[in-house]
């Protein structure tokens, strides 16, 4: 679903990957764990494009995302993202926040769009929020309205950077249980987290990012209980 | 004191004040809402990633801002008439001034309110598929066109004070029309004072319709 070959990114004169090689699956959770600076947000940023390529090919449900004529607004439709600070719109209600896109992209009718959002309101349990304002929102719930504004676009993938850093720690578990949900229902994810739990419950794949490279990578079992490098072990003697 | 000024005269002189107060309101209408349109077109050329629409945008915008009004005034009806060929009118050299002069600063009240909306409004936007015009019209200028209100009301103000400056170029407007009644019955205070009043009349009542919008649109 996702093959990323020796992709490179450089910041001016900063390399920050350094060339990744990764394939996903369809339907594979696959987490990203590693120390802050690695270049974690910028691999998932690469994938559905809110970074240039500097080289390195990246080829997204079959299309090419560094070749010029592919479409890439098409191919964002396909890829749902949920990001670190939930981003939502603040001057859109709840429901106007995930109707929003599937109203202008897919065309859909508003009663269409409604009937959608409702449906992905109730499934990460805030219907009741519908009217509400972002502002009025705890941060657990703007991360929740946040996955539901991307699943909207009824998306192929997700990508999730670190969706609850941001959080206090009693709300991480209700947005862990809606991504665990979906996970179940075979959603393809790609998660930079800091959860390890998550990880490793969750997780098909971790893989341990450093310094723009993928380091190590395996099921969470073998990655968590047996890692192989020295930087791994580093690592997660730090966090555990 | 008593006796000194006569007050009570300056009402023959009110419909003459009234023609000046109905130019001034409609240079500083007409020549904000071209200014606007400008400022609009000026100021996301001035977030544009193109380097000539950037580069002309900044040109316009410097250019403006770093001459007087007095000296845009007199260019465009005593100097460019004679580059053109075209004589305009002073009411619609006095449009053009204030058009062009507020356009440029509220370019610049545009842009700052655009580049204020945090990166990651356009980034959700981008990545649900919405275009680049698709997430400005829908997602960053409508929470920039909040932004930009305060600043407006204040570029409004300090237009339609400017337009006082037009009476140089013989524009019938609020202050030519003082000058010119003070200057043959010799009752500055009494007239000047009036004068003043007359913009501060406008001033104040712009500011209480420019609070109202901003408390209106607070609540949502
Ligand atoms: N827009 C940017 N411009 C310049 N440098 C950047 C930018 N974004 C990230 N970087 C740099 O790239 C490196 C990796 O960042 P990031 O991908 O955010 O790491 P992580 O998500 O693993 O913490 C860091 O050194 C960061 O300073
Ligand atoms: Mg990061």
């Amino acid at each position: 679903m996702i093959k990323v070959k020796d992709l490179h990114k450089n910041f001016g004169e900063n390399e920050v990957l350094k060339g990744i090689d990764c394939h996903i699956q369809p339907s594979e959770v696959v987490c990203v764990i590693g120390p802050s600076g690695s270049g974690k947000s910028t691999f998932l940023r690469c994938l559905n494009m809110l970074e240039t390529i500097t080289s390195g090919d990246v080829v997204v449900d079959g299309q090419n995302l560094t070749d010029s004529q592919t479409d890439i607004n098409s191919v964002r439709t396909e890829i749902g993202m949920v990001f670190q600070q939930f981003n939502l719109f603040p001057h859109k209600n709840v429901i106007e926040n995930i109707m929003l896109a599937p109203k202008k992209v897919r065309k859909l009718t508003d009663q269409a769009a409604r009937d959608r959002a409702m449906k992905l309101l109730e499934k990460v349990g805030l219907s009741e929020k519908a009217e509400q304002y972002p502002g009025q929102l705890s941060g657990g719930q703007q991360q929740r309205v946040a996955i539901a504004r991307a699943l909207a676009m009824e998306p192929k993938m997700m990508l999730f950077d670190e969706p609850t850093s941001a959080l206090d720690p009693e709300l991480v578990g209700e947005v862990l249980e809606v991504m665990k949900q979906l996970a179940h229902e075979g959603m393809t994810m790609v998660v930079v987290t800091h959860e390890m739990g998550f990880a490793r419950e969750v997780g098909d794949r971790v893989l341990f990012m450093d310094n723009g490279l993928i380091v190590e990578e395996g099921n969470p079992d073998q990655l968590f209980n047996n890692p192989q490098s020295e930087r791994t072990k580093g690592f997660l003697n730090k966090i555990l | 004191m008593e006796g000194r000024f006569n007050w009570a005269g300056v009402i023959d002189f009110l419909p003459q004040l009234g023609t000046g107060l109905y130019y001034t309101l409609l240079i500083s209408i007409v020549g904000l809402l071209i200014g606007f349109i400008l400022g609009g077109i000026f100021g996301l050329g001035r977030v544009s990633k193109n380097k000539i629409v950037y580069g002309l945008a900044s040109v316009y915008i410097e250019v403006i801002r770093g001459t007087p009004v007095l000296v845009q005034a007199i260019w465009i009806f005593f100097a460019l008439p004679l580059i053109t060929g075209y004589n305009m009118d002073s009411v619609t050299s006095g449009i053009v001034v204030i058009a062009l002069n507020s356009g440029a600063y509220i370019a610049e009240i545009v842009r700052g309110s655009v580049q204020s909306i945090e990166k990651g409004q356009m980034e959700a936007g981008r990545s649900l598929g919405l275009n680049h015009l698709q997430t400005m019209r829908h997602i960053i200028w409508p929470q920039a066109f909040k932004r930009m209100i305060p600043p407006l009301g204040n570029q409004f103000i300090i237009s339609i004070k400017d337009t006082s400056l037009l009476s140089v170029i013989l524009v019938p407007e609020l202050m030519f029309q003082g000058r010119l009644i003070a200057s043959n019955y010799f009752n500055a205070v009494e007239i000047y004072t009036t004068v003043a009043v007359f913009y501060l009349a406008i001033t104040l009542t712009l500011s209480f319709v420019l609070r109202i919008i901003e408390r209106r649109l607070d609540i949502k």
